[in-house]
């Protein structure tokens, strides 16, 4: 590779021909401030947080746009260049809404770090809030452009990672703002409620709608039975909240803390996921070996469900019928568990904590219900649920580590704990398939082809006497490619896994919030999921169709096999072409 | 200026639509089609309601959100249709001196719209343009081909009578 040389706050550095200064830098290791600034999707030099002084050069540089040459004298930390920075971060503060006590972004927020660390004074202009009036209120995510900094991280976001792009840039100068097409609120807008936008604000512009309130309120209720389950992806991140290393499992601490908020029984999706495995795995070897649709593409991800029901309905056939773990997890709660508890289903909250937004989307759909009753009746994102652990003056740090789920649904395989990462689900559906086809155990149960961060995976596995094609993608702008590929015959697939967030859910858009400062230097993807493949590894339960509790609930309760009678009444569902457009042409 | 959307109903023609097609279809793989797909459009139509955004953002593949985008960064994109009767009222330096925002502003409140909008039953569209070079007779507006000078605000707004 060419490179060049040059010289940065007078430290010698040679970097990559092509590089920005601030690529260029952090080799040197300085570390240049930035704000719009997110690696591979929004390198557009708008906020001029970055500016450096280059040598011989009219004005200042926006280190994250601006390419290095050879001979290049740069500096970072001149006085000129601090004072730059502080009127700029002054400025942006001047039209945001400052409501810092209290905005759900405090303490997290990238335009309070650097206003701090810049010793800004927020009222050295006068204030001038822009479009207080843009609030854009829905059932998932809440757009508050008076906090809005215009950085576009959103828009670049929806675009380039999800393939989307519901908001944008309107209008111009002074007048800009962020929005869909017609200023119509989202909800009217062909969003998909991943939650994506929400993971790179730097500002509290965009975060999830709160519905602590009334997990809060069905715990404070003594005639309510108030159970929760948690994703996989939960107890791998969880902890960042609390200030562990992102990667670090704390399941012990979060079913404790999920106990002492008050829930009457704390149990774990993984074992709904197992459900899952079984059902889709059965509905895959039929539809395999009795000629139904194929591909069959999975359908966990109620981001990608959405996605596909808006732009890609002609894929819907190929959607496997399967309710998501959670809302298997929510069905067989209203029946099993409150029958065997011998509860009314009437009395029975189910709550659960999730690494996404569209989860709030997908528990409202009207499908989602077995004989009148709501199979899920809150859902909470990772972050609201460690709000609510603050609340409640939990010191999640000293919780044990030793407890654990109930067990009455609280035992999963490692199948079901990589459900949370991309490749996850098509592993363990893999497993399964694979031994049901073949009747003989896998020697190698870790399918490697299809594991890491890559947007698209595909690989070619032999069951049996057959040869089965899999792809697996993650972030709806991959998706697109893997199905117009399917569209245009390029490729053959018997089995597809899609997930909506890039990475899947351990960067979903329910999960901690990480800074662009982190998220440019570390894959974040990469880093949470090794939590999950960890604890698979380390388990000798590494099979859904091995669980006892699948087991048991089909021989005793559901008295059917997979995909049938009971079992298809209460774990399946039905999907709905969507319009992208509030008007028809 | 914000951009305000359109109350009037759409009612494109299959003619319209038909040349939209083969303007979106001679630009469908140049680079940059969206800008020159817009002033076309814009050509066959008269102003860009919802209803063309959104067969060019099918047409090209792009999102709505950034054809909408586009059409409101750029002054020379209307989000509504022109008035039967198009009313300008000239902002240049000699107007506005003699008082033309005033005259604007009474406009406004008789029509009961902003500057680039258009009246719910199509017949009055309002603009503020620059000097159209008639500073003689300042405060000056235009309605149609019709030029009035010297008006007060009361003497401009009896004037729309005669166009109602």
């Amino acid at each position: 590779m060419d490179t060049v040389k040059l010289k940065i706050n007078g430290i010698e550095v040679e970097a990559p021909q092509g590089s920005t200064i601030l690529e260029a830098a952090r080799l040197a290791h300085i570390d240049i401030p930035t704000l719009c600034y997110l690696k591979d999707i929004n390198a557009i030099g708008a906020c001029r947080v970055c500016v450096c002084e280059v040598k011989g050069a009219r004005s200042y540089a926006a280190a994250c746009v601006y390419p290095v040459t050879e001979g290049m004298e740069v500096f970072t930390n001149t006085p000129k260049i601090r004072a730059a920075r502080k009127k700029t971060i002054e400025l942006i503060l001047s039209t945001h809404r400052r409501e810092c006590l209290s905005c759900v972004r405090s303490g997290n927020c990238e335009l309070q770090k650097l206003a701090q660390e810049y010793g800004c004074d927020e009222h050295r202009y006068e204030t001038t809030i822009k479009t207080p009036d843009i609030v854009d209120v829905n059932d998932v995510l809440i757009r508050d452009n008076s906090k809005c900094v215009l950085c576009r991280r959103c828009v670049a976001a929806c675009k380039y990672n999800q393939g989307v792009a519901v908001i944008g840039a309107n209008e111009r100068g002074y007048e800009t703002h962020i929005a869909p097409a017609f200023d119509m609120p989202l909800a009217q807008a062909a969003c998909i409620s991943c939650g994506q936008c929400i993971t790179v604000c730097p500002t509290g512009a965009l975060r999830e709608r709160d519905d602590t309130d009334k997990v809060w309120k069905a715990l404070g209720d003594p005639t309510k039975h108030v159970v929760v389950g948690t994703a996989p992806s939960v107890r791998a991140q969880i902890g960042e909240e609390f200030g562990y290393p992102m990667g670090t499992n704390t399941e012990g601490k979060m079913t404790a803390a999920l106990r002492r908020l008050g829930f009457d029984g704390v149990f774990d999706v993984d074992t709904a996921a197992d459900f899952t495995i079984m059902e889709e795995g059965t509905e895959f070897i039929n539809r395999f070996t009795k000629g139904g649709k194929l591909p069959l593409i999975t359908s966990c991800s109620p981001g990608w469900i959405k996605y596909c029901e808006l732009y890609y309905p002609e894929f819907i056939d190929n959607l496997s019928t399967c309710k998501s773990p959670q809302q298997m997890f929510g069905a067989l709660m209203k029946t099993y568990y409150a029958e065997k508890k011998g509860i009314d289903p009437k009395d029975l909250v189910v709550v659960t904590v999730m690494p996404c937004t569209a989860k709030k989307f997908e528990v409202k759909r009207p499908e989602m219900e077995v004989d009148g009753l709501r199979d899920i009746d809150v859902t909470i994102t990772t972050r609201e649920f460690a709000r609510m652990v603050r609340q409640a003056g939990i010191m999640f740090q000293n919780l044990p580590d030793d407890e654990t789920f109930d067990p009455m649904f609280g035992i999963a395989s490692g199948a079901a704990h990589i459900f949370g990462a991309t490749g996850g689900v098509m592993e363990a559906a893999l497993r399964t398939v694979a031994e049901v086809v073949t009747g003989k155990p896998l020697e190698k149960l870790d399918f490697d082809d299809v594991r890491g961060t890559s947007g698209v995976k595909e690989a070619v596995y032999k069951v049996g006497d057959h040869t089965v094609r899999v792809a697996v993608a993650s972030g709806t702008a991959n998706a697109k490619k893997v199905l117009e590929s399917v569209k245009s015959g390029e490729k053959h697939y018997d089995f597809i896994e899609i997930m909506a967030c890039p990475g899947g859910c351990v960067n979903g858009g329910g999960q901690p919030q990480v800074h662009a400062s982190i998220r440019n230097n570390v894959d974040v993807r990469a880093e949470r999921a090794k939590a999950l493949y960890s604890e698979d590894a380390g388990m000798t339960l590494r099979k859904s169709h091995e669980n006892p509790i699948v087991a048991e609930v089909y021989d005793n309760y559901l008295h059917c096999k997979p995909g049938e009678g009971r079992a298809h009444h209460l774990l399946h569902t039905t999907y709905t072409k969507r319009s992208k457009y509030p008007v028809s042409k | 200026m914000a951009k305000k959307k359109t109350v009037v109903p759409f009612n494109g023609t299959k003619e319209q639509e038909v040349q939209l097609a083969a303007v979106i279809e001679k630009y469908k793989d140049v680079q940059g089609a969206l800008m020159p797909v817009l002033q076309e459009a814009q050509q066959i139509y008269g102003y860009l309601p919802i209803e063309v955004q959104i067969m060019i953002a099918e047409g090209l593949g792009v999102s709505l959100s950034e054809v909408y985008g586009v059409v409101t960064f750029y002054a020379q994109f209307s989000l509504n249709p022109k008035g039967q009767y198009p009313i300008s009222v000239c902002m240049g330096t000699a107007c506005y001196v003699k008082g033309s925002q005033a005259i604007l502003d009474r406009i406004q409140r008789k029509l009961g719209i902003e500057v680039g909008g258009v009246t719910p039953d199509g017949r009055f569209s309002l603009d503020a343009t620059r000097c159209i070079g008639a500073c003689g007779l300042a405060p000056v507006f235009t309605i149609g081909d019709d030029v009035y000078g010297k008006l007060t605000p009361e003497e401009a707004e009896a004037v729309l009578a005669k166009y109602e």
